[in-house]
């Protein structure tokens, strides 16, 4: 019981601080960056649910309209990693679609509740998937509230 | 004096694998046999051609840009891609089976089967020449 209430503890603790920050973990094999960066930003593994990673994993050859295959070694070691790093489906809802993606997840919906249709259509924009165009340091895993530029280079405010 | 040995044997492995574009080209040329000799201008018109497989991406330059010398832009995603051709990008061709991986991929997606061999070199000799 002890054990649970620390680990609860440690949950609220830990939460401000990962609200923007999502590096990619230590560990992380090479590949994860190589493959998984390769046509968009390599997504934080904590932002979609460990079952939800496996059905992204289990379908890399109809990956969202693109080819994303690879060879079974390098599938496998990637499908561990982002499961072992996977975020709690509690927290994060699962994530809609066939396969599922992280911008669906209710946690990803509320936390971009500000933004309007006319900004996700932005042509720079182009696709909630591209986190860079509005978090400028999404590569170093930064998602901070005060760096978030929105297209046109106007800064977000709040209203 | 004993530690060099090794070092070199190091070294050597290192530089077997990097490769450079007209190694990975000659490559591909060998592999189409006949004694293919690949053509910039053929893989500059393939890199134009509009192949119309893919509603989202009918050609190379779609997300390559008609100038493999500039970055690029994946056309779903939005993601910059870096330039294609070596004179830009000295990682570019060097490694020979990242340069497959990617054309085995790009080459279903866009023109519906895979490039052959000779596309493949003729391909290369065109990003090598770009400027
Ligand atoms: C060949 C290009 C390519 C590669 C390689 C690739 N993806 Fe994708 N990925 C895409 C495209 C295209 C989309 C759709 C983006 C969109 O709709 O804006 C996408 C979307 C996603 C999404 C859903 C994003 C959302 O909208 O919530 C996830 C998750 C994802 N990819 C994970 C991965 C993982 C994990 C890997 C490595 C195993 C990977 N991708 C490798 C092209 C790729
Ligand atoms: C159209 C611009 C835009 C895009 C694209 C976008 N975001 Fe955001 N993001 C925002 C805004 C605006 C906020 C909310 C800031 C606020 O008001 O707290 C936000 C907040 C966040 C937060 C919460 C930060 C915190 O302090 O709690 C995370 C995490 C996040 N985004 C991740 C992502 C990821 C991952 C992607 C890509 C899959 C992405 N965002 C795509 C604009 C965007
Ligand atoms: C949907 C977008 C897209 C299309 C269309 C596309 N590519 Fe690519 N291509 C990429 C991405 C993404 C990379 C890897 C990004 C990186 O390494 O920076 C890449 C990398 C490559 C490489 C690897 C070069 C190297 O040594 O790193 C080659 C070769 C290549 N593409 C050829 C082609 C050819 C030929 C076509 C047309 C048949 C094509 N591409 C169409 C997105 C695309």
């Amino acid at each position: 019981m002890k054990r649970y209430v620390s680990l609860f503890a440690a949950t609220l603790l830990a939460s401000p601080a990962l609200a923007d920050r999502l590096p990619i973990p230590a560990g992380a094999p090479p590949a994860f960056k190589a493959e998984c960066g390769s046509c968009h930003l390599a997504f934080p593994p904590a932002l979609l649910s460990a079952d939800d990673w496996r059905r992204v994993m289990a379908g890399l050859d109809k990956h969202y309209g693109d080819n994303a295959s690879l060879d079974d070694k390098t599938r496998r070691q990637l499908e561990d990693f982002l499961m072992h790093n996977a975020g709690s489906s509690w927290k994060l809802g699962s994530g809609g679609g066939d396969p599922p993606r992280l911008t669906l997840t209710s946690r990803f919906q509320r936390k971009h509740r500000e933004i309007t249709p006319a900004t996700w259509k932005d042509k720079r924009v182009g696709s909630a998937a591209n986190c860079v165009a509005c978090h400028p340091r999404a590569e170093a895993g930064s998602f901070s509230e005060h760096e978030i530029t929105m297209p046109g280079g106007r800064r977000h405010e709040r209203d | 004096m004993k530690h060099l040995f090794p070092m070199l044997l190091i070294a050597a492995c290192g530089a077997a694998q990097a490769e450079t574009p007209r190694q990975v080209g000659d490559n591909y040329a060998a592999a189409q046999g006949g004694g293919f000799r690949a053509t910039a201008s053929r893989g500059a018109d393939f890199f134009a051609r509009k192949f119309n497989v893919s509603e989202k991406f009918p050609a190379c330059v779609t997300c390559h840009t008609d100038n493999p010398a500039q970055p690029g832009r994946h056309a779903i995603t939005g993601k910059d891609i870096k330039p294609l051709a070596p004179v830009a990008n000295a990682e570019r061709l060097t490694d020979p089976a990242k340069v497959e991986k990617w054309f085995k991929r790009n080459c279903k997606e866009v023109a519906g089967r895979e490039c052959s061999a000779g596309e493949k070199a003729d391909f290369i000799a065109f990003l090598s020449e770009a400027r």
